[in-house]
């Protein structure tokens, strides 16, 4: 198993070294390096002048991939992709365009994202597979199809709905939390409180639906009729034996989006005030700041190549027939 | 199981606790501030703390609280008057000849060569307590040179344990202004201040120099250079020497631009070490200002605290007439600033920020449009008014009309609609006729704007109001009132122009124009359908061309767009900092300047150089009337509007007068916190019988299906 997650971190290295000159190429096809420059300084009193020095002052003033006036390696080493790009491979992602280290940013700020999606993503998948086991336990009966029925209606919903009538109807009418806000240590908790449950909530519908698919997948299998036949409970059926064997599908859609949960969610941190890489991502997209965008293309491509490989691992805790070779 | 009851009981002891004092909701922690604190938020993160670099209007909100140019704009006199802030006096000013004579006050212009402005600092300012200015008891910088080590451990200002100060000297202006040239620091006024202070332009590529031959990222000592164009005098006196005439430039020196900078904080923040920990004049500021910046932690909030050294100004004791009555008055020579702590919290949506200022947890909001029928309602005198619910609650509504305005332009140069030809201006003129702003305003500003008609907003000498400011070739005064004129004689403009009915009379094709926008999106969809009906109504097809920014930028600077919008906002409240923006040698195309319609007169050029260098009066008045009737005639703009601010006030907050010009006005605020504390606890009292709901639904849910698995469990147990 050692060779085969050396071989798979190996492959990383392309991988990431093509998506940072993907990054790159799209970034730089949209917004030249003056437009950057305009975009910082503002619309008034924006001279030629200014946009050189700006240029110079952040790095921008160099060719793009190929340096032809430079001599030997500095034709790649003297451009804007070497020094902006290059250099995270040493997990230096350098200063945003406003000056701030953003590395250290991002230890900021993963914090207050992993506080809310966490206890969303542990909380949601208990939530998510019980109602699903729930609904397969009382299959066929009215219970089931008004269950379906939740389900399908929650999941039409936009998750924007649930974030506004949350706030409206928890914090605003009911004050029971804060509507907005965060704050540290234990007294994070108060502001943590509703988006989690607005989040576990909006997740209800599409999470138990597609669980309970799988699940009614596997109640019909052999096993679980040989399960029942030796006497054991219907629920010790459904929370022992179908769902250790339906965990396959479950672990590739959850294991996959673990390291993810680090980058935060964009409409929650946006709407509840909360700090995190969510809004930091799409403030740095707003802003063109493409110190930041290309640290957290990185990092978030980093990880979901991380989580790719715990899924792999995961399958073989799940099932003892799976070897990784 | 235990750890799961364990677990439980702790969330609920938290948040027991939480709920155990006043209210649930509140989103400040409640030992942690004075009372008399006041709450506010930013949308976005100021990008720029420094003077020499900020410029936004987020940014001024932090900065102009902080800094302390030599003038600021009286809080309440109309029209807005310059006053002292730092000196002893206004600045006075002295003109040479090209002979070194000195020259009478009223001088011509072109006979001024050179124009010295003397600024006397009062004695006694003392800059806020800073790490910068602490001593050894040697009398040596304490934090200076530090060796590489001495940084370990440090991630704030709060992190250095020693503080002093100093007194604010002349050089400290002098460093600021030099910084303006200076290659470390993009200004974005380096421009337009070269082309005025003498020797700045040379400045600036004598310190390109000097940083090339450093190593990179080296302190760059500014007192070491000397600037031509800036004097010490002595340790409270220093003089600017400017290029010309040009009496704008005292407006400037109420700007952060010209506030003093003290060359130990620009050589303490320089050291190695203090950039990589976010430790630098763009993040924290050093000023004499009323408030300091204690806490900056721009992804959740920024707080400002009194400065304990501030200098002690006084609330004004004069206004203009009618705010006596109004209250603002009632503070006169009383000590400033009132409000020891200002809270702003990152809010990026404007619901949360609306719902928590009905919550009481924000002293004042502006009015997005989302809320707007909610707060506001037009009596019978077509005014507005704060709603009975707000009313009730003691919301108090401010409004103003903004020094700016929003205005939809024809590029000049284009072929069509651009040029001084009588087709082209007659298409102009008739499409001005068309586009009904009045319409506009109500459906899309919530009637929060006035129809412009010129370029000079209400409150800037120069605007005219009544019948005698009214455009011509849009309005007609119908029973002393002015009316927009008939759709149809927009039709016989047009086909003046050579466009009968819309369509080219050699040609017979359709006459299509294309507008060229930020906007997209769902939200403005709405505003673009309705441009394009506008000009429908002549029979004119509209194409709008959304583009991003950069790409708009590029179609302004290229001169490719046909029709576009734009908007300014006064830099300060001067005529010439309006017409300008209409002045030929200020091209967007030619020469990248401010006049994006690219408008070349050579009367109204010739008439703005007269207008530019005279002191308000009915000379200055006549001049400027002469160019906004010729702005009118030639109409290379639709005039567009000038936008209202909205203000809400809590009852709590003391009145106000809006000051749009100056920035420093949290010094004059007031807050009653006792009142604020009652107001907030009625009304954010728990609401707890939906939580009993809640938990009876939850059971009258779940009840049904244990009875039903106990059922089926017993059912197969048989």
């Amino acid at each position: 198993m050692i060779a085969y997650l050396l071989r798979r971190i190996l492959y990383a290295i392309p991988i990431l070294i093509g998506v940072n000159l993907i990054t790159f190429a799209l970034f730089f096809v949209v917004n030249t390096p003056d437009d950057m420059a305009r975009m910082h300084l503002g619309m008034k009193r924006v001279s030629a002048d200014a946009i050189s020095k700006w240029k110079t002052e952040h790095g921008y003033d160099k060719p793009l991939i190929y340096n032809d006036t430079a001599a030997g390696s500095g034709h790649l080493t003297d451009t804007i992709f070497y020094a902006k790009s290059a250099r995270m491979f040493a997990l230096d992602f350098g200063v945003s365009d406003d000056g701030r280290d953003i590395w250290n940013e991002i230890k900021v700020r993963a914090g207050p994202s992993l506080a809310i999606a966490v206890p969303v993503f542990v909380i949601g998948l208990l939530v998510n597979v019980t109602f699903a086991l729930l609904m397969v336990f009382f299959r066929a009966t009215y219970l089931d199809f008004w269950g379906v029925v939740l389900c399908v209606m929650l999941m039409s919903i936009s998750g924007l709905f649930y974030i506004i009538l949350g706030q409206f109807l928890v914090a605003k009418l009911w004050h029971w939390v804060p509507i907005s806000g965060f704050s540290s240590g234990v007294d994070a908790l108060r502001f943590l409180l509703l988006p989690v449950l607005v989040s576990i909530g909006a997740g209800i519908g599409s999470g138990a639906r597609w669980y309970r698919t799988i699940f009614l997948e596997e109640i019909g299998k052999d096993y679980v009729r040989t399960a029942r036949a030796k006497g054991l409970s219907e629920w010790r059926v459904l929370f022992r034996h179908v769902l250790q064997n339906g965990m396959i599908p479950i672990l590739t859609g959850a294991v996959v989006v673990l390291p993810l949960l680090f980058m935060g969610s964009l409409i929650t941190e946006s709407f509840f005030g909360i700090p995190g890489l969510g809004s930091y991502t799409i403030d740095a997209i707003q802003s063109q700041d493409f110190a930041i965008v290309r640290a957290m293309v990185f990092i978030g491509s980093a990880l979901y190549i991380v989580g790719l490989l715990l899924t792999d691992i995961s399958y073989t805790l799940a099932d003892p027939r799976i070897r990784l070779q | 199981m235990n750890v799961f009851r364990r677990f439980f009981y702790l969330i609920l002891s938290v948040l027991l606790s939480a709920c155990g004092e006043g209210t649930w909701n509140d989103p400040y922690p409640a030992a942690q501030l004075d009372s008399n604190t006041l709450y506010s938020a930013f949308n976005e993160r100021p990008k720029h703390l420094d003077p020499a670099q900020a410029y936004s209007s987020n940014e001024a909100e932090f900065t102009a609280q902080i800094y302390e140019p030599p003038l600021q704009y009286h809080y309440l006199k109309r029209p807005y008057t310059l006053v002292p802030l730092t000196v002893t006096q206004m600045p006075t000013v002295t003109y040479y000849s090209a002979a070194g004579q000195m020259l009478p006050v009223d001088t011509a212009a072109q006979h001024i060569v050179t124009s010295v402005y003397e600024i006397h600092l009062q004695p006694g300012i003392y800059y806020q307590p800073h790490p910068a200015f602490a001593r050894t008891t040697e009398g040596k910088l304490r934090y200076f040179n530090l060796p590489p080590d001495a940084l370990n451990g440090v991630s704030s200002l709060r992190d250095f344990k020693y503080t002093g100060t100093r007194e604010l000297v002349a050089d400290d202006y002098i460093y600021e202004i030099k910084r303006l040239a200076s290659p470390q620091v993009n200004s974005p006024i380096f421009g337009v201040m070269s082309e005025y202070i003498i020797g700045l332009k040379q400045y600036a590529a004598q310190l390109q120099t000097v940083v090339r031959a450093q190593p990179p990222g080296s302190y760059l000592d500014l007192s070491r250079y000397p600037l031509a164009g800036v004097e010490r005098v002595d340790r409270y006196t220093y003089r600017i020497h400017l290029h010309g005439k040009y009496p704008q430039f005292q407006y400037w020196l109420a700007m952060p631009f010209f506030a003093p900078i003290p060359p130990e904080v620009d050589r303490f923040y320089a050291q190695p070490g203090m950039a990589q920990r976010n430790l630098t004049l763009d993040w924290y500021p050093v000023g004499t200002g009323a408030y300091r910046l204690t806490h900056n932690d721009p992804n959740r909030s920024m707080v400002l605290v009194r400065n304990p050294n501030y200098h002690g100004e006084r609330y004004p004791s004069q206004g203009d007439a009618g705010d006596k009555q109004a209250g603002l008055l009632r503070d006169s020579g009383k000590p400033l600033p009132f409000i020891n702590t200002v809270v702003y919290s990152l809010e990026k949506e404007t619901i949360p920020y609306w719902n928590k200022f009905l919550q009481g947890y924000y002293d004042a909001s502006g009015i997005s449009s989302d809320s707007f029928d909610q707060a506001i309602q037009i009596d019978a005198q077509g005014e507005p008014q704060v709603t009975d619910a707000m009313h009730a609650k003691g919301i108090g509504l401010v409004a103003a009309v903004t020094t700016s305005n929003r205005f939809w332009g024809f590029n000049m140069l284009d072929s069509v609609v651009g040029g001084q030809s009588e087709r082209a201006r007659k298409l102009r003129q008739a499409i001005t006729i068309a586009v009904d702003f009045e319409e506009f305003i109500s459906i899309f500003a919530n009637g929060r704007g006035i129809p412009a008609q010129g370029p000079i907003p209400p409150g800037i000498f120069g605007y005219r109001a009544g019948a005698g400011g009214i455009n011509p070739v849009v309005y007609q005064m119908l029973k002393g009132q002015p009316v927009r004129r008939p759709i149809s004689e927009a039709r016989r403009l047009l086909a003046e122009a050579g466009y009968p009915d819309g369509r080219d009379a050699k040609t017979g094709t359709p006459l299509v124009l294309y507008f060229d926008t930020v906007a997209s999106g769902p939200d403005a969809k709405s505003r673009l359908d309705w441009m394009s009906k506008q000009f429908a109504k002549l029979n004119i097809q509209l194409v709008v061309r959304s583009s991003d920014y950069n790409r708009f930028q590029d179609k302004m600077r290229r001169g490719t767009e046909q029709l576009f919008e734009w908007g300014w906002n006064a830099d300060y409240p001067d005529p010439e900092n309006f017409l300008f923006l209409l002045y030929g040698p200020n091209m967007k195309v030619a020469k990248n300047g401010e006049n994006s319609a690219n408008y070349n007169n050579p009367d109204y050029d010739r008439l703005f150089d007269q207008m530019k260098y005279l002191d308000n009066g009915p000379q200055r008045q006549a001049i400027i009337d002469q160019m906004v009737t010729l702005l009118q005639y030639d109409s290379p703009w639709l005039f567009g509007y000038f936008p209202k601010a909205f203000t809400l006030r809590h009852a709590w907050v003391s009145p106000s007068k809006p000051n749009l010009m100056a920035n420093n006005t949290l010094k004059y605020r007031r807050i009653d916190p006792a009142l604020r504390d009652k107001l907030r606890a009625d009304w954010n009292r728990p609401v707890l019988w939906p939580l009993i709901f809640l938990l009876l639904a939850l059971v009258a849910a779940i009840a049904p299906a244990i009875w039903s698995w106990r059922q089926r469990e017993r059912g197969r147990g048989r």
